[in-house]
């Protein structure tokens, strides 16, 4: 068998110039050129007449591309003089679908030859020497956890043909000590605390043997943080700080909390009892009424850990991943979000920690990686939002959401005694062995190492074919039960649905990418693009039919017994043999420690001098955060399924930042669609954050109600991420914050309907020191539009016109916390603005966020391309308040606009200009200079 | 009666359903057919008097967009696809689509480019029996660099296409690619060129970019064959078939919608 090499070389290649920028801001100010050449290797028995073809009619287009290819080892092909040539290629197991379709299309074109391939790519770099592009290598041209690189020519290298053993290993966990047991639960990276490592030694000592190995990664992928999320359950011990004479802000602070889920967000959407929610928490997305024939579903992940080894990877398969948590409650996907969490674009390269990824290739690898799994699968990414902190430097946060629509009372949550036990879609590898418990663990500096297994790319669109078929099945009724294969895989998946029922697989049906898994492998791999259905006997075929059609592939593994265990076997051999209760319920409840701290008090809104204005306005357009985000936005395809009706760059130019997105789903039919928005504030959160907790989640709201979404018609989903809560401070600060998502919750009648929480977001540095993200809370809003027809965006839209603040301005900004409130009127305002739409006085509306009153008038203008006249007190200008939005209205509307707002708090604070230039108070900047620094940020 | 629009829906088809809203409101009766399905049933595609290859990324755009899929309707189809278009059956490439139509040498079809000026094949070319499928044109990688999606408008410059005949309002539609961008060898004859990408007024985009949003040759946008039955663009009219999908519907604009295309598609179909 021989190893034939293609570089591919194509004109004007546009890459080039992106890596020579990459480069230089990431230091490598010599490097003069850097030339990009992809390569294809195949294996096989080609003649010299079949290579030929296969670069002519395959590698190139006849346009644009040339080709040269040899048989390896070819002679080191002599690039420029002076350069260094770099090769870099996937590591073996790394999911390639290049490489996949090369052998497809090879033996559709006849040539019987090819064995396997492979992909990489060929750099030819000038102005460094070796040493320099070896650190270039690291830095910006490849990913040693999915990659090996090389100096001169690779060998690529294929996933190795071994045997599986089928060997199962015996863990003797009976005679451990306690200190043996944490070993075993940190040298099997199962994160695993002594209660926890005890209470399974208990269980085999009772069973009267020792686990096999496939039995102890199941617990502990079981027990994770990630799938069983203990802190959220745990029973929690209330302190004030020691330190401080601080005390709790509510003089009731209970002395400990038995389930932060329980006592805050489950028992806040119970008492809401809104009765539009169909589904809240129990499934693998919340779901609530849409029409008289339609369902929504709603559902937010992170993929943060994953993302800071490998961006594109970790991202990628968190698009990925939500999405097919959509697909589990049997609809189909319609919308994505994402809200991306970042360090300093400019941080000097130098003071990075050890084993970390500059923040710049962080968000392009990542952005790269959502724009790839969003457009292919044909998923519009309508919603989201950027931030920057130095505390996201080491843990970037990567939220991604996914939306989706099913017709009432198709979706079976319900296997049959009997049902087959049912594998859809991409085949079994080594990926993402203990991705769950991977997730659950503070990273430090060899975790990019060690972790490789643990990230893969996506591959979107097997994924495609999963839905095709998942959706046309749903309606044919073929399955009773649906679960999407996540952290965990099949072990999580399986279990899961045979939790009750029980059930008797075997581990040599599944399919696999290559040979040599282990069971435990099999078992526990977190391979992509699989979901996992039972299926009556009978309706087998139907579904195998339906399969072909999409080339997605059906694997029959098992059956669900009816005797409540867990039976898995490796052909002949029994590898897992336990008790459903003890692996689902078995899990000792967490006792940890909160202490609440004193909020941190901070001047931030200290008033900006008079002369200062102007310019403070425009640094404020231009700095990071509120800058325009159109060149990540315009990568993601927004429009697909055409239903997007209130897109998320708005105006004339279509450049201003819009407050939420409105669609309206694909296949409805009447007017009504839907708004989705976020709420997010780190800032806040390293303040109070309880106070953190009220202020996004009216955020979300106001956003949504800006756009025309029904205050009264709001679901909201939370997803926490936090540091270390072993740490009782950093528990405390998420007491707090669950405490006022129930709170604001209530206050508004907005239900959680679904969750989630990344925690160990922390890094442990080379240097030792402690990094740790300031607390985030994510709060997405789901909202009916009655009428998309009467959606609003938030750009000027004519001269003349009058500009309203409406909402308790005052009452935000002398609040003396360092957290502004949410106003008494809050929920009241925004039924009064949601009226205005319906009655069609309402031709824009913007929310009052980061840089108060003034961005957001100077973004109105900007959309519009308008100027306004307004006259307002000028050290409130700039204040960030909650429960706030500026609406422009008719002039002709003004007394029945005004009508609506009986009793409430509103003032009108100008107009709408033909001139295009804003007045604030005495102070005038031209619209042309807004949109520079919004736009063109220096 | 109603035609019948068959759409081909590939591995890796995504804007199918759009299509089929678009074509169903423009009078057409409308079925998907998922390819695996046509290569059981190859005679099926005799039955329709419209074929759609709709927008997606198919086979994931390995090899380049549209390639592969090309591979398939050369292996699969040739015949029957053949017969369809020598038929003057109206076809349409949309995005994904029409890179296929491009790379599998249904478009521009035959003696686009006058022959003189055609590059001759390479002695390895020739060695191996090999001849470009498509004459010197391609869609390649956008000047920009990266997949865009931003609104842009169209103008109709053919009046023997049967889709962009008549069609005197700028028509404004998306685009979400990131291999739109039109090259050719020699310049592609001018009866060929369907669509360009124009100013909202109209006005020629001359390669400014974003008006022109890929760097296409000659701001091509669309191209037809010589018979003009069949049209490949990058553009997705078929998303902008209702008023509310309009940028600026909130500032009452009502620029011209892409139904139009489409009814002039169906029209035409209703003849065959």
């Amino acid at each position: 068998m021989s190893i034939y090499k293609f570089i591919i070389q194509t004109n004007h290649d546009t890459r080039a110039a992106g890596y020579l920028k990459d480069a230089h801001a990431l230091g490598f100010q010599r490097l003069k050129s850097i030339a990009v050449q992809d390569l294809y290797f195949i294996e096989g028995q080609l003649s010299q007449e079949e290579l030929q073809k296969l670069a002519l009619t395959l590698f190139t287009d006849p346009v644009t591309q040339s080709a040269s290819w040899d048989e390896l080892p070819a002679p080191l092909s002599s690039g420029e003089p002076d350069s260094v040539i770099l090769e870099v290629s996937l590591r073996p197991g790394v999911t390639d679908p290049v490489a996949e379709q090369i052998v497809r299309a090879s033996h559709e074109l006849n040539f019987k030859g090819v064995q396997r391939a492979a992909t990489g790519v060929r750099f030819q770099v000038s102005g460094l020497k070796v040493e320099q592009v070896e650190q270039l290598a690291k830095a910006l041209l490849a990913n040693n956890v999915i990659q090996h690189w090389m100096i001169g020519e690779i060998t690529p290298s294929f996933p190795e043909e071994a045997e599986s053993s089928g060997a199962v290993e015996i863990i003797p966990i009976r005679e451990l000590s306690n200190d043996e047991l944490l070993s075993l639960s940190k040298d099997r990276r199962a994160a695993l605390d002594l209660a926890e490592m005890k209470a399974i030694q208990d269980y085999f000592i009772e069973e009267k043997r020792d686990p096999t190995d496939v039995e102890f990664e199941t617990i502990a992928q079981t027990w994770s943080e990630h799938c069983v999320h203990k802190t959220f359950k745990a029973n929690i011990v209330i302190s004030n700080s020691v330190n401080s004479n601080y005390q709790s802000p509510i003089t009731n602070y209970p002395s400990n909390i038995n389930s932060l889920i329980r006592t805050y967000l489950k028992s806040a959407t119970d008492k809401i009892a809104a009765p539009w929610v169909i589904s809240a928490f129990v499934d693998n997305a919340g779901i609530i009424d849409f029409d008289d024939e339609f369902e929504i579903s709603f559902k937010a992940e992170t993929h943060n850990h994953p993302s800071a080894v490998e961006p594109f990877g970790g991202a990628n398969t968190g698009v990925g991943g939500v999405i097919r948590d959509v697909l589990g409650v049997s609809a189909k996907p319609i919308a994505n979000t994402d809200v991306l969490c970042f360090g300093p674009q400019d941080l000097d390269p130098a003071s990075l920690p050890d084993g970390v990824l500059h923040p710049r290739r962080i968000q392009s690898g990542v952005v790269a990686g959502v724009q790839d799994y969003g457009n292919k699968i044909g998923i519009p990414t309508v919603n989201g939002a950027i931030l920057y902190d130095e505390g996201y430097t080491a843990n970037p946060l990567v939220f991604c959401g996914c939306v989706g629509i099913a017709p009432k009372g198709k979706h079976k949550k319900n296997p049959q005694v009997g049902d087959r036990v049912v594998v859809l879609g991409g085949r079994t590898g080594r990926d993402g062995l203990r991705g769950a418990t991977f997730s659950s663990m503070t990273m430090d500096a060899q975790t990019g190492e060690v972790a490789g297994a643990s990230v893969q790319i996506g591959d979107p669109i097997t994924e495609k074919g999963l839905i095709d078929v998942i959706v046309r099945a749903r309606d044919l009724g073929l399955y009773n039960d649906i679960t999407d294969c996540g952290a965990g895989g099949l072990s999580s998946a399986v279990g899961e649905m045979a939790s009750s029922i029980g059930c008797d697989v075997d581990l040599t049906k599944v399919k696999l990418k290559y040979a040599g898994l282990a069971p435990w492998e099999i078992w526990l791999s977190e391979a992509q693009e699989r979901m996992v259905v039972a299926v009556a006997p009978e309706k087998i075929s139907d579904l195998q039919k339906l399969c072909a059609t999409f080339n997605t592939e059906l694997t029959d593994i098992g059956e669900f017994t009816g005797n409540g265990s867990l039976v898995v076997r490796y052909g002949a051999k029994v590898v897992v043999e336990m008790n459903n209760e003890f692996l689902h319920d078995g899990i000792p409840q967490r006792q940890l420690k909160a202490e609440i701290r004193e909020q941190r008090v901070e001047s931030s809104n200290a008033p900006i001098p008079n002369h200062l204005i102007s310019s403070h306005l425009i640094s404020l357009l231009s700095s990071p955060n509120i800058a325009s985000k159109s060149h990540v936005i315009r990568i993601y395809d927004h429009e697909v399924q055409g239903g997007t009706v209130i897109k998320p760059l708005t105006g004339i130019q279509m450049d201003a930042p819009s407050d939420a997105a409105v669609i309206k789903p694909i296949g409805t039919q009447g007017v009504k669609g839907i708004a989705l928005s976020n709420g997010i504030n780190p800032e806040f959160g390293k303040r109070d954050a309880y106070q953190m907790a009220w202020s996004v989640i009216d955020e979300a709201l106001r956003n949504a109600v800006a756009v025309g979404a029904d205050p009264e018609r709001i679901a909201i989903l939370d997803n926490f991420c936090w540091g270390d809560p072993l740490r009782p401070e950093t528990l405390g600060s998420l007491v707090e914050a669950c405490r006022g998502c129930h709170d604001a919750a209530l206050f508004y009648g907005t239900p959680f309907i679904s969750g989630k929480d990344s925690l160990n977001n922390e890094y442990l540095g080379a240097d030792g020191l402690r990094h740790a993200i300031p607390p985030t809370l994510l709060i997405s809003a789901i909202g009916i539009v009655h009428d998309v027809n009467q959606a609003v965006s938030m750009d000027l839209k004519e001269a003349g016109n009058l500009v309203y603040l409406i909402g308790d301005h005052q009452s935000s900004v002398i609040s003396n916390q360092s957290v502004p409130d949410v106003p008494k009127f809050t929920l009241q305002v925004y039924k009064a603005l949601h009226q205005a739409i319906r009655s069609g006085y309402v031709k824009a509306a913007h929310d009052l966020s980061e840089g108060g009153l003034a961005v957001a008038i100077a973004e109105m203008c900007i959309g519009g391309r308008l100027g306004a006249e307004i006259n307002f007190e000028s050290s409130n200008l700039f204040n960030e308040v909650n429960g706030c939005l500026l609406v422009e209205i008719a002039p002709e509307n003004k007394s029945a606009f005004e009508k609506q707002f009986d009793n409430l708090p509103f003032q009108k604070i100008g107009q709408v200009t033909e001139t295009p230039t804003l007045k604030l108070g005495n102070h005038e900047i031209k619209v042309e200079e807004l949109v520079h620094a919004f736009i063109h940020p220096s | 009666m109603k035609p019948k629009a068959l759409i081909l829906q590939a591995h890796g088809s995504n804007r199918d359903f759009d299509v089929m809203n678009a074509l169903t409101l423009a009078g057409a009766d409308v079925t998907g057919v998922p390819l695996n399905q046509l290569r059981d049933n190859k005679t099926l595609l005799a039955d329709f008097q419209l074929l759609v290859v709709p927008g997606g990324f198919s086979y994931a755009d390995a090899l380049g967009a549209g390639k592969l899929l090309a591979l398939d309707l050369i292996s699969y189809f040739s015949d029957e696809v053949s017969a369809f278009v020598e038929a003057g059956k109206p076809v349409i490439g949309i995005c994904n689509g029409f890179q296929v139509l491009v790379k599998a040498g249904i478009l521009p079809g035959d003696s686009v480019i006058a022959s003189e000026a055609k590059q001759s094949p390479t002695q390895q070319e020739i060695a191996s029996g090999y001849r470009p499928r498509n004459d010197g044109v391609t869609l390649t990688f956008n000047a920009e660099g990266h997949f865009e999606c931003r609104w842009v408008n169209l103008k109709s410059t053919s009046q023997t296409c049967i889709w962009t005949k008549d069609l005197d309002e700028v028509i404004a539609c998306p685009i979400a690619h990131g291999e739109g961008n039109f090259q050719s060898i020699e310049n592609i004859a001018k009866e060929h060129i369907a669509l360009t990408y124009v100013h909202a007024d109209g006005l020629p985009a001359n390669g400014l970019y974003p008006i022109n949003p890929n760097g296409s040759t000659l701001d091509i946008a669309g191209i037809t064959n010589t018979k003009g039955n069949v049209l490949g663009l990058m553009p997705h009219p078929e998303n902008h078939i209702h008023n509310w999908q309009h940028p600026l519907h909130t500032r009452g604009v009502k620029n011209g919608s892409g139904l139009k295309l489409f009814q002039n598609g169906v029209k035409y179909a209703k003849g065959m």
